[in-house]
């Protein structure tokens, strides 16, 4: 159900190493994302561990799928993901804040412009 | 299916609150406060604190054990089920609780045990598990009584935990309570069908399904308010939402009418409406065979658990074998 490591898609050095290598005889995670219909993006909905790719995608259609929840699906070894480091999400994520300019909202136009 | 909110009654120290030992530890502890007290949700990464971890590692790997042992008593019936709908609707039923150990495990796994530790604790005895899977399934109507009523209590247990701090657990437990409710009304479907078109015979197999269940599924929301000192901080946490106590009286005031459809007695002389408190007083239940159930002296606690091991000893060479050729797979790639 819940990511071993926080996905994102922010390039750079993760904060920690994440996923830890399993122990030897511990089949790796992997974590998958299922697509619920078509038009709609891939969205990531748990984990589980696999042996190898293939095995993955079955255990994934076994256990995320079982009342039609999708109609395609992603997996990826939980070690690839690059994560943002949550201790410098302030850092990161909040000087958005005050950069309103950058929603429509912002710019006040005459009502006789009506939907611009 | 549920975890059954159990502490140790204040046996681990671990438990004990700690005070922070650097000023650091103390602004990080305020912070952390600070986001439970906004209602803010906790992720795998955030920093918690220590007994917090334990805590939850602890309570969701009980519940993830809870699914898996509980598949067990089902699990007995699906070849013996009375008709192929009935063994469909099993199969799919005791599949659900394998994915929901699933779930749970790998949101136990986010704050840092391995699966293989958690197995570990679970076949060595070290973990919990739901008493309530150390009771027999003596009759097709158990499937029933354990869908109507065990279900239902779990789904009272769990539905709050939704909204549990914890994100990745509250995650899980959306993901469960969704499905969780099919397997209530199947078995009361289950029941309804024997009590509306079955023999007599039939009939007081449900009823004998209810008498031996209905103490054992007020047992599974613990032990009272009273005795479960770690509580106050599971709740100060907001890794538990209602306690003990009342989530079981609002169980027995749903079952209660429930059964009346159904056309079935409670096993309790005492049970009965009192109107000032709005609600059903009930008998004292036995925590003596609670204890003693828990501790590992229920009627199935070793053979529940020695299924367990064999199932996990049994496929050691599949989980070998599944990695060996995945690696012979990788290998033959890069040649």
């Amino acid at each position: 159900m819940s990511p071993a490591v926080t996905p994102g898609t922010i390039p750079g050095p993760p904060a920690e190493p994440v996923g830890k290598p399993a122990p030897r005889n511990e089949w790796p995670l992997w974590e998958v994302f299922v697509r619920s219909k078509a038009g709609l993006d891939h969205k990531h909905c748990g984990s589980l561990h696999a042996a190898d790719p293939q095995m993955a995608l079955q255990l994934a259609r076994d256990v995320y799928t079982r009342r039609q929840e999708g109609t395609s699906i992603w997996v990826v070894r939980s070690e690839q993901i690059v994560a943002s480091d949550p201790g410098e999400k302030a850092a990161y994520f909040d000087p958005m804040a005050d950069k309103v300019y950058r929603h429509p909202t912002f710019y006040e136009l005459p009502k006789s412009l009506d939907h611009m | 299916m549920y975890t059954q909110a159990m502490d140790t009654m204040g046996k681990d120290r671990d438990d004990a609150p700690q005070a922070a030992r650097s000023a650091e530890e103390a602004a990080l502890q305020a912070r952390f406060d600070e986001r439970i007290d906004a209602g803010d949700f906790i992720e795998a990464k955030d920093w918690m604190p220590e007994n917090y971890r334990k805590t939850l590692v602890r309570q969701i790997s009980q519940h993830a054990h809870s699914e898996i042992v509980g598949m067990l008593p089902e699990g007995n019936w699906i070849s013996r089920a009375p008709t192929l709908k009935r063994k469909a609707i099993l199969l799919a039923k005791v599949q659900d609780e394998a994915g929901h150990g699933l779930y749970l495990y790998a949101a136990a796994e986010t704050l840092g045990v391995s699966r293989d530790q958690l197995y570990e604790a679970l076949h060595s005895g070290k973990a919990k598990y739901s008493s309530i899977f150390n009771y027999p399934t003596l009759s097709w109507a158990d499937m029933g009584v354990i869908g109507w009523l065990v279900d239902g209590a779990a789904i009272m247990n769990q539905v709050p935990l939704c909204r549990c701090s914890y994100a990745p657990y509250a995650r899980a437990m959306v993901r469960i309570c969704r499905e969780e409710s099919f397997h209530q009304r199947q078995g009361f479907e289950a029941l309804l069908t024997m009590m509306t078109h079955g023999t007599e015979a039939q009939k007081e197999m449900v009823q004998d399904a209810v008498n031996r269940w209905w103490w054992p599924s007020l047992m599974m929301f613990g032990p009272p308010d009273s005795e479960s000192p770690n509580s106050e901080q599971s709740m100060r946490w907001g890794i538990k939402r209602i306690s003990n106590d009342d989530l079981r009286q609002k169980f027995v005031d749903a079952t209660v009418e429930q059964a009346k459809i159904l056309g079935v007695t409670m096993p309790d002389p005492d049970l009965r409406w009192n109107e000032a408190r709005q609600s059903h007083d009930f008998g004292s239940i036995d925590w003596k065979e609670f204890w003693q159930v828990v501790g590992g002296d229920g009627p199935c606690n070793r053979e529940r658990l020695a299924a367990r091991v064999n199932a996990w000893d049994d496929g050691a060479w599949v989980r070998d074998a599944a990695l060996a050729h995945a690696a012979k797979q990788t290998w033959k790639q890069a040649a």
